[in-house]
C-alpha cells in the first residue's frame, strides 16, 4: 500500500495569508533580469527602467513611484542642527518684561508641576534672568534679533521664525531624537533616512543624506554626536546619513591607497568588471550586475567627492561671504557652503549639526563665541542660495532640541557662570525658502518666555510640516516594521498652514 | 442573514464602510469574496499559526513525490519538504554545485572562514560516499565554528565594549563573549545555553560560567547622561532586558505593548509588565554610567586564575608558618616585655607626665589609661586645652622621677574616633597649635592654677615635620595668628610630636604641678590637637629622638589597662625583634599586595541577580516611570500554554522564565530559534520576519518544514551543530545557485522555494576574516579583550571631541578575527558596514550594496595589506619550489600563480577566459609600475607588516593589485 499523506488540514486564514506572501515575493514579474540590475543599488523598487545616464539635475535616483502625493515646494533640504539646545530669549524671542523682572523669583503660575532636568529639580524659587545682550528690531519685517546675531538679523527678512515650538524631552539625546526621528529612544529612521527612501535622489555620484559635523571652538560645552541622529532606524542601512568628516577625507576610504594612480585603478576595475560579466552571463544573478554598478559608483565618486570639497572654483567673493573659518575643514562656515555644493550636486538633505549650546554655566561667556561661528555662515548660506534661485526649492532649518531657561541656573551674583537650564516648554527656530513664508513671526511665548502663549507648533508638527513642504503627506509616507506602520510622526502631528507661502 | 462584517466591507455609506476611507485601504472586489466564502464555508477560525502547539508533520514519501520529476537526491526530510512544495508550484530542484563550490561554502557557512588550499585538495581527492559529511564534521568541531556562531548572537545580545550615550565609558564584558564561543564549540544543549543565560544565578550551586552566561541580559546601552533621572534610566533598562528576550526567544516585538494594548499584539499591556518583573529585580538603580555596575562578577583568564591560585596557595602557606612561628615566640612576650622597657629606658630621654586634670573651653577631654588625653566631639571651630600634671613615674610603676624638666614634649597620636583614623576631627586630620604655655603651680594656688608663676621661656624647638610656614616656633612667638601644623598633601595618616626646649631647667618640687596650655586659636576650623601625650626629660638640649615613646608609654602601662592599639603595638614589636618573623611578614605582604593588584585588573563583567525583597512592578501609564498604575507580579502572556506549576500569588523569578522557554510545550521557542538558524545558513528565514512572529509577521510558506525542524530541534536534545548538520547535509543546502534560465527566476525571484541554493553577499566582518584568511595573516589567537585594528585617523576622537583617543594596535592583534574587534557604541568600527548597530537587538542584518561598500573593500588598509601579503606569498612559493627558476616570470608561471591565489579566495583556480582577463591586467600594470618605483613602493608600505625586500618592487606592486581585484570580485563578495 502506498502511504498516504495525511491530509493537511489549513486554515482558509492561512492560506489566505500565503497567498498574499506569494503575491508579494512572486508579483514582481515585469522586472527581467536585466532591467532588475539595479534594484537594490538605486532603491528603485524594481523599475529601472526609466533611467538614463544623462545626468540631468531634475533626474531622479530611487525613491518610492507613488512619491511626491503632491507637488513639492521644496526639493531640497539643509537642517543647520544647533545641537546643545540654543537659548530663545538670548537670540530671538526678545521679552522686555524678563528684563524689567530681572533676579525676581519665577511667579510659580508660570511653572506649576513642570518637570526640569535633574540639575534644575524644582523650578520654585528660581530667579528670572534678563537677556544677557541687547536686541533689535531689523529688516522690513521689523523682526527682534539679539546683537549677537549681527548676520542673521540681516537676512530676517527672508526668514520664517517659530518662536512656539516645544517638544516633550528634556534631555540631549533623546530630545535629539526626537527632534529627528520622531521617537525619542534609538531604533527609528530620521527626517533624512525617510525623505531619501521616499524620495531618493538627484544624483548617484553623491549620497542622498550626507551628515556634518562640527564644534565651536572655545567652547567646553560640547554634547556628543550619536550616529543614530543620522540612522536609518528600522529601514534598509542605505538610507541612512553618510557622515562627511572634519579631517582626512571626507568619506571614509574615498582614496585610492597610497601609490594606487586612478589609471592602475581604472584599468583593474574594467578587469573585475569583466569577470563579473563572465559571472553574471554564468550564473544569471541579477546582483552581480547590481555588482558591477556598484563599483562603477564608487568610482565616480571618487572623483566627484574631492571636486565637491574643492573650493577652488568658488569666487573669493562668496569665500568671504562665509567668513573667515570656511577654507578650514571641520568648522561650521566649510560645512554651510559644502552644503550648499551638495545641494547643487543634487543630494536631497544635508544635515549640519553644530554643539556648543549647552550653557550651563557659560552664557556671558561662550554663547558670543557660539553666535561669532554660526552667524554669519548661516546667514551666508541663505543669501547665497537666493541669489543663486536655491532658495526657492531649498529648505533650510536652523534650530536646536528645546530651548533655555528663562530664568537662572547658577549664582545670580557671579555673572561669569551665569547659565541656563534645559527648557522643552518654549523655544524658537527659523525656516528660510522651501515654499516658507519671509520675513514672518509665527506663535508667541507668554511674556516672559516661559510657555507657548499662541499657536504652539509640537515637533510632530513641525515634522509634518517639512513633509508636507516636500510634497509628503506625513500620514501616508509609512514603513510597516515589527507588524506596524511606522511614521516619522508617530500617531500625531498637524501641518502649520500659517507659515507656507 | 447578512454578515456585519460583509455589511461594512461592502457599505458605501463613508461612515459605515470598512476600512475607513480616510485610512488608504480598501479591499478588492475578489478579495470581499472570498471573505464571503469563508463565512459561508463556517468561518472557521484557529489561532494565530506560530502559537498553535508544535506537532511533528508527516514527511512528504519519497513515492509521492513524483519519482522522475526531479533526478536531485532526497537525502534527508529537508529535501522531501522541500521538494514537495517545488512540485506542487511546477518547480524543479537544481543538480549538486561543485565540490570546489561546496567547500568554500560550507566553510563560510559554518566557520566563517575560507578553506585552505590544503583543505580543497583533500576534499578533492576524498572518492569516499561520505566525504562530504567527514567534511562537515571536521568543520563543525572546529574552534572556528564557535567564532562564527558568536557573531550573529553579539548582535542579538547587543554586546559592545562601551556603554554607549555621553562618556561612553568602557566595560570589560569580553569574558562573556569567550564564554558564547566556547558554548557554541561544546554544543552545550540550546536549552541550557537559553537557561544559563536567563538565569544562570539562580541554578542550584551556580558555576562561574553560569552566572557569566547571565551576562546577555546586562549587554544592554548605559546612560551616564548628566541630569538623567536614575529611575528613568533604570526602567529603560529593564524594558531593553525584556524586549530583547522577547525577540530573541518568542520572536515577539513587545514594544507596541509598553503603551497600551494593540490589537495585532498578542501580548497585553498588563502581560508587558508581568515579563517585564521577571528582569526588574536587579539591585541595579540606574544611576551614574559605571560599566561595570553592580552586580558584577571578577572573571579571570586561564593564567589569571592560575596566578591567583598559586598566590592564595602561597599566601596560606605563609600565614601558616607566621602562625607557627606566633606559638612558639607567645610564651617568651612577658620576659621580653620586661626587657625591652629596661632597655628602652636606659635608652630614652622622654617621660610621661601624669594628668591630674585636663580641660578644654570648647571641648570635653578624658585621660586615658596610658596617660594621653583625648578629645571628645563635637569639636568646636577653636579650642584652648588647660593640663595640671604630676612629674612622671610616681607612684606606681615607674620609679623615675623627674626634678628639673629641660624640655616638654607633645606627641600628636591618632586615634580612630577622628574621621580616617587621623589626628583631629578636621577635614584634613590636621591641627594648628597656636600657642603653648608651660608653667609651674604651687599647691597653694587657687585650685583653677590661675597665674601663680611666670611661664617658662621657651628657646627652641624641634618637630617630625613642619608644614610650610607653618613652623613650629610659631607655637611660642606670642603671636596667636600663627602655629605649627603638619599636614603634607594628604589626609593625615600619621604621628607627629615636638619637642620644646626650656631656656632655664624648670625645678619642680614635690607638692607643685605643671601646668600646660594648648591653644588653638587659627582660622582653620577644628584644627585642634584631638589625641596626644606630655612627656618631660631632665636631660640637657633633648632632641626629638627616636620614635620609642609610644612603645614606652604602652610597656609602661599595665597590660590589663592598655588599650586595642597599645596591645597591638607590644605584641607587633616583640614579634619584630625576630628578624625571621620580619621576613615571614615581608613576605605575605608581597604576595598580598600581589593578590589584590592582579583582583583589580580582572575584568569585571555585568551579570544578573535579584534582590532578597521584590521591588514591586507596577503598569507604566504610556510607559513613563513616573506614572506607576496597577501593581502586577510577574507571569507568563496568556496565549501561549504555561505548564510551570505555581498559583497566582507565587512569586516566579527568572528561572520559572528560562525553564517556561525551554519547555516543550511552548512553540515559540523552537520555532524561532531553528528559523534564525536556517537565515544563517540559507541567507533568509523560512519566516522573513526573523524578528516577528506575531500576527504581522510573514506566515512561512513552508510551515511544516518549519514546524519539522523545530520538533526535531526539541526531540534531539536542543543540539545546535546537529541542527546545523542536518540543514547542510541536505541536497537543498548543497545544489547549485545558478539560475537555469530567466524563466525560473522570475517565478521565485526571492528564491523562498529554493529551487536553487541561495546567492549572497558575505557580511563585512566576514570579508574582512576571509582577506586575512587568504592572506595568511590571519592571527590564532582567540579569546580575551578586544583588539583595535586599523581605522582612519581621527574616528573616535571626532565622534568624542578629542575625549577619546583610539590607540591601535600592533603585531598579531591587526589581524585578529573580526569578532575581537573593539565595539565603541557610539561610533561603531567602520569597517563593519550593514551590521547591527550593537544598540539594541537584532536578530537580522540588512544587506545592501552601496558604493561606500565597494569603496571599502578595494581601500581599506585590511584589504589592501592582505592583497599584498597574499601577492608575496604566491610569489615566494615559486622560489621554494624551484631555486632555480628566475625571478623573471613567463606567463606559464604567472598563469599557475593566478590560479594559486583564485583557490586560497574561491577554492578553484581560474577560468580560462578569467586567466586571459587577469594576465591582461597584470601585463598593463607591470608597465605602468615599471616607470613608477615610487608609487610601487608607497604601495608595498601600506599596513604594519614589512614587505619582502628581495622581491622587485614594481613585481610585487603589480601582483598586490591583482589579488586586491581578486579579493573583490562578485564570487570572492559572494557566499556562492
Amino acid at each position: 500500500m502506498i502511504p498516504q499523506q495525511a491530509n493537511r488540514l489549513m486554515n482558509p486564514l492561512d492560506q489566505y495569508q500565503q497567498h498574499i506572501n506569494r503575491r508579494h515575493f512572486f508579483g514582481r514579474s515585469a522586472t527581467g533580469i536585466g532591467t532588475a540590475a539595479l534594484a537594490s543599488l538605486l532603491q528603485r523598487d524594481g523599475f529601472a527602467d526609466d533611467h538614463e545616464k544623462t545626468q540631468a539635475p531634475t533626474q531622479r535616483v530611487g525613491g518610492l513611484p507613488s512619491l511626491p502625493h503632491f507637488a513639492p515646494k521644496a526639493k531640497k533640504v539643509i537642517y543647520l542642527f544647533q545641537n546643545g539646545a540654543p537659548t530663545h530669549v538670548d537670540l530671538f524671542d526678545w521679552k522686555p518684561a524678563l528684563k524689567k523682572r530681572h533676579s525676581e523669583p519665577v511667579p510659580s503660575s508660570y511653572i506649576g508641576d513642570r518637570r526640569f532636568s535633574t540639575m534644575t529639580g524644582k523650578a520654585d524659587g528660581k530667579l528670572l534672568l534678563a537677556p544677557v545682550e541687547p536686541f533689535a528690531q531689523h529688516g522690513k519685517s521689523g523682526a527682534w534679533v539679539s546683537n549677537f546675531m549681527p548676520h542673521t538679523a540681516k537676512v530676517s527678512d527672508d526668514l520664517c521664525f517659530v518662536k512656539s515650538m516645544h517638544t516633550e524631552q528634556v534631555n540631549h539625546a533623546p530630545a535629539i531624537n526626537f527632534n529627528l526621528s520622531g521617537g525619542e529612544m534609538p531604533g527609528r529612521p530620521t527626517l533624512g533616512a525617510w525623505l531619501s527612501y521616499g524620495l531618493g535622489s538627484e544624483t548617484d555620484e553623491l549620497p542622498a543624506f550626507v551628515v556634518m559635523t562640527s564644534i565651536t571652538k572655545n567652547t567646553s560645552c560640547g554634547q556628543i554626536f550619536y550616529d543614530f541622529y543620522w540612522g536609518s532606524g528600522f529601514l534598509p542601512s542605505r538610507f541612512q546619513g553618510v557622515k562627511f568628516r572634519g579631517s582626512g577625507d571626507p568619506v571614509l576610504y574615498v582614496s585610492n591607497p597610497d601609490g594606487i594612480s586612478r589609471e592602475v585603478r581604472r584599468g583593474w576595475l574594467d578587469d573585475i568588471a569583466a569577470i563579473n560579466e563572465l559571472k553574471l552571463k554564468e550564473f544569471g544573478d541579477p546582483e552581480i550586475a547590481t555588482r558591477i554598478a556598484q563599483y562603477e559608483m564608487g568610482f565616480k565618486m571618487q572623483s566627484s567627492i574631492p571636486e565637491l570639497a574643492d573650493f577652488s572654483d568658488e569666487s573669493q567673493e562668496t569665500l568671504d561671504l562665509y567668513g573667515p573659518d570656511v577654507k578650514e575643514p571641520g568648522t561650521f562656515a566649510h560645512n554651510c557652503l559644502l552644503a550648499r555644493r551638495l545641494i547643487e550636486r543634487g543630494s536631497r538633505y544635508v544635515q549640519l549639526m553644530h554643539a556648543g549650546w549647552d550653557q550651563h554655566n557659560s552664557l556671558t561667556t561662550e554663547l558670543y563665541n557660539q553666535c561669532r561661528d554660526t552667524d554669519q555662515p548661516s546667514a551666508a548660506l541663505v543669501m547665497d542660495l537666493k541669489r543663486r534661485g536655491l532658495l526657492e526649492d531649498t529648505l533650510v532649518i536652523w534650530g536646536g532640541e528645546f530651548g533655555r531657561t528663562p530664568f537662572l541656573q547658577g549664582d545670580i551674583n557671579n555673572r561669569p557662570r551665569w547659565g541656563r537650564d534645559h527648557h522643552p516648554y518654549a523655544y524658537t527656530i527659523w525656516m528660510a525658502g522651501g515654499g516658507t513664508k519671509p520675513g514672518i513671526s509665527h506663535g508667541t511665548t507668554d511674556d516672559l518666555g516661559i510657555n507657548v502663549a499662541e499657536n504652539p507648533v509640537h515637533v510632530h508638527d513641525f515634522q509634518a510640516t517639512l513633509m508636507h513642504l516636500m510634497g509628503i503627506d506625513h500620514e501616508r509616507l509609512t514603513y510597516k516594521f515589527q507588524g506596524r506602520q511606522f511614521r516619522l510622526t508617530d500617531v500625531h502631528g498637524e501641518v502649520v498652514k500659517n507659515i507656507l507661502a | 442573514m447578512e454578515s456585519e462584517l460583509v455589511r461594512r466591507l461592502t457599505s458605501e455609506d463613508p461612515d459605515e464602510v470598512m476600512p475607513p476611507p480616510d485610512s488608504n485601504r480598501s479591499l478588492s472586489a475578489d478579495e470581499i469574496a472570498m471573505v464571503q466564502r469563508w463565512i459561508d464555508a463556517g468561518a472557521a477560525w484557529q489561532t494565530h499559526w506560530a502559537f498553535r502547539p508544535l506537532k511533528l508533520p508527516p514527511i512528504p514519501t519519497a513515492e509521492s513525490l513524483q519519482p522522475g520529476q526531479s533526478t536531485q537526491p532526497l537525502r534527508n526530510p529537508i529535501d522531501h519538504f522541500v521538494r514537495k512544495n517545488l512540485m506542487d508550484r511546477g518547480l524543479t530542484a537544481s543538480p549538486e554545485a561543485s565540490r570546489s563550490t561546496l567547500i568554500r561554502r560550507l566553510s563560510l557557512d559554518i566557520t566563517g572562514l575560507p578553506p585552505t588550499p590544503e583543505a580543497v585538495d583533500e576534499f578533492l581527492a576524498d572518492e569516499s560516499s561520505d566525504a562530504y559529511e567527514k567534511l562537515v564534521d571536521r568543520l563543525l568541531d572546529s574552534n572556528a565554528y564557535g567564532q562564527r556562531m558568536a557573531w550573529n548572537w553579539l548582535d542579538a545580545s547587543r554586546y559592545a565594549d562601551t556603554n554607549g550615550y555621553q562618556g561612553d565609558r568602557e566595560r570589560t564584558m569580553w569574558p562573556w563573549r569567550d564564554w558564547v564561543v566556547e558554548a557554541f564549540n561544546k554544543n552545550l544543549p540550546y536549552d541550557q545555553f537559553t537557561t544559563w543565560q536567563i538565569a544562570g544565578d539562580l541554578l542550584p550551586e551556580a558555576t562561574l560560567q553560569q552566572k557569566l552566561a547571565t551576562g546577555f541580559s546586562r549587554n544592554h546601552m548605559i546612560n551616564g547622561e548628566g541630569g538623567r533621572i536614575a529611575e528613568e534610566n533604570r526602567v529603560e533598562y529593564v524594558m531593553d532586558m525584556a524586549e530583547t528576550v522577547g525577540t530573541v526567544w518568542l520572536g515577539l516585538t513587545l514594544n507596541c505593548c509598553r503603551c497600551h494594548d494593540h490589537k495585532y499584539d498578542p501580548i497585553s499591556n498588563r502581560e508587558y509588565y508581568q515579563f517585564f518583573g521577571f528582569f526588574n529585580q536587579t539591585p541595579v538603580t540606574g544611576a551614574g554610567g559605571d560599566p561595570q555596575t553592580a552586580p558584577n562578577l571578577a572573571v579571570p583568564t586561564s593564567d589569571q586564575s592560575e596566578t591567583l591560585a598559586s598566590l592564595a596557595e602561597r599566601i596560606k602557606q605563609t600565614e601558616h608558618e607566621i602562625s607557627v612561628f606566633n606559638d612558639s615566640i607567645t610564651d617568651q612576650q612577658r620576659l621580653w616585655e620586661t626587657n625591652e622597657l629596661a632597655r628602652l629606658k636606659q635608652q630614652t630621654t622622654w617621660h610621661a607626665v601624669r594628668p591630674v586634670q585636663a580641660t578644654a573651653t570648647g571641648s570635653k577631654l578624658s585621660v586615658l589609661p596610658d596617660q594621653s588625653i583625648l578629645t571628645q566631639g563635637p569639636a568646636p571651630d577653636q579650642d584652648t586645652y588647660t593640663i595640671l600634671a604630676k612629674s612622671p613615674g610616681e607612684p606606681t610603676v615607674n620609679k623615675i622621677t623627674v626634678k628639673k624638666i629641660t624640655a616638654l614634649r607633645i606627641d600628636a597620636l591618632r586615634h580612630e574616633s577622628f574621621p580616617k583614623n587621623s589626628l583631629s576631627f578636621s577635614d584634613s586630620g590636621n591641627f594648628v597649635l597656636t600657642e603653648i604655655e608651660v608653667r609651674l603651680v604651687n599647691k597653694n594656688d587657687s585650685d583653677d592654677g590661675s597665674t601663680p608663676t611666670e611661664p617658662v621661656r621657651i628657646v627652641s624647638a624641634e618637630a617630625t615635620y613642619e608644614q610650610g610656614s607653618h613652623s613650629v616656633t610659631n607655637a611660642f612667638d606670642g603671636n596667636r595668628g600663627t602655629g605649627w601644623a603638619v599636614y603634607e598633601g594628604r589626609h593625615v595618616d600619621r604621628d607627629h610630636a615636638a619637642v620644646f626646649r626650656f631656656e632655664k631647667p624648670l625645678l619642680i618640687e614635690k607638692d607643685q604641678t605643671l601646668k600646660v596650655v594648648l591653644k588653638h586659636e587659627s582660622v582653620h576650623k577644628k584644627h585642634n590637637l584631638g589625641h596626644f601625650l606630655l612627656s618631660v626629660t631632665d636631660l640637657p638640649d633633648p632632641k626629638l629622638g627616636d620614635d620609642n615613646q609610644p612603645l614606652i608609654a604602652a610597656l609602661e602601662t599595665a597590660p590589663t589597662s592598655r588599650t586595642a592599639e597599645q596591645k597591638q603595638l607590644v605584641v607587633d614589636r616583640h614579634r619584630r625583634s625576630y628578624p625571621d618573623f620580619a621576613k615571614l611578614t615581608k613576605q605575605k605582604n608581597g604576595l598580598v599586595k600581589e593578590r589584590d593588584n592582579l583582583n583589580r585588573r580582572l575584568p569585571k563583567v555585568m551579570v544578573m541577580a535579584d534582590m532578597p525583597k521584590p521591588r514591586k512592578t507596577f503598569v507604566l501609564e504610556r510607559g513613563l516611570y513616573n506614572k506607576p498604575m496597577d501593581e502586577v507580579l510577574s507571569g507568563f502572556p496568556q496565549f501561549l500554554p504555561n505548564t510551570t506549576q505555581h498559583t497566582p500569588e507565587d512569586r516566579l523569578d527568572r528561572l520559572t522564565l528560562a525553564r517556561w522557554l525551554v519547555d516543550p510545550a511552548n512553540p515559540l521557542t523552537a520555532r524561532v530559534t531553528v528559523n534564525r538558524f536556517w537565515q544563517q545558513v540559507f541567507g533568509m528565514g523560512l519566516v522573513k520576519t526573523t524578528e516577528d512572529f506575531g500576527t504581522q509577521g510573514e506566515v512561512p510558506l513552508q510551515m511544516e518544514l518549519l514546524d519539522w525542524l523545530a520538533h526535531s530541534f526539541q526531540d534531539n536534545g536542543w543540539n545546535v551543530k546537529q541542527l546545523m548538520r542536518t540543514m547542510v547535509i541536505s541536497h537543498t543546502y548543497r545544489q547549485s545557485s545558478r539560475i537555469a534560465d530567466e524563466g525560473v527566476y522570475q517565478a521565485d525571484p526571492e528564491n523562498r522555494l529554493l529551487a536553487r541554493a541561495s546567492r549572497h553577499r558575505l557580511p563585512a566582518w566576514m570579508l574582512r576574516d576571509q582577506a586575512l584568511a587568504a592572506s595568511g595573516l590571519l592571527s590564532p589567537v582567540s579569546g580575551g579583550p578586544s583588539v583595535n585594528t586599523y581605522q582612519p585617523e581621527g574616528i573616535w576622537e571626532e565622534a568624542s571631541f578629542g575625549k577619546k583617543k583610539y590607540s591601535r594596535d600592533s603585531g598579531e592583534k591587526l589581524y585578529r578575527r573580526s569578532l575581537y574587534t573593539y565595539w565603541r557604541r557610539i561610533i561603531a568600527p567602520t569597517m563593519f558596514f550593514d551590521n547591527a548597530s550593537r544598540q539594541t537587538c537584532t536578530v537580522k542584518a540588512s544587506r545592501t550594496n552601496t558604493p561606500l561598500h565597494a569603496l571599502q573593500t578595494l581601500n581599506n588598509t585590511a584589504y589592501v595589506e592582505a592583497a599584498r601579503i597574499l601577492a608575496e606569498r604566491t610569489l615566494l612559493e615559486d622560489r621554494e619550489r624551484n631555486q632555480q627558476q628566475k625571478s623573471q616570470a613567463d606567463e606559464e608561471t604567472d598563469s599557475a600563480r593566478i590560479d594559486r591565489v583564485m583557490k586560497r579566495v574561491l577554492a578553484r583556480p581560474a577560468s580560462v577566459r578569467e586567466r586571459s582577463i587577469l594576465l591582461g591586467g597584470l601585463k598593463r600594470t607591470r608597465q605602468q609600475f615599471a616607470d613608477d618605483s615610487e608609487g610601487a613602493l608607497a604601495l608595498l608600505a601600506v599596513g604594519e607588516s614589512d614587505h619582502d625586500k628581495s622581491i622587485n618592487p614594481s613585481e610585487l606592486a603589480s601582483w598586490t593589485n591583482l589579488c586586491l581585484a581578486i579579493l573583490n570580485l562578485d564570487e570572492s563578495l559572494n557566499r556562492e
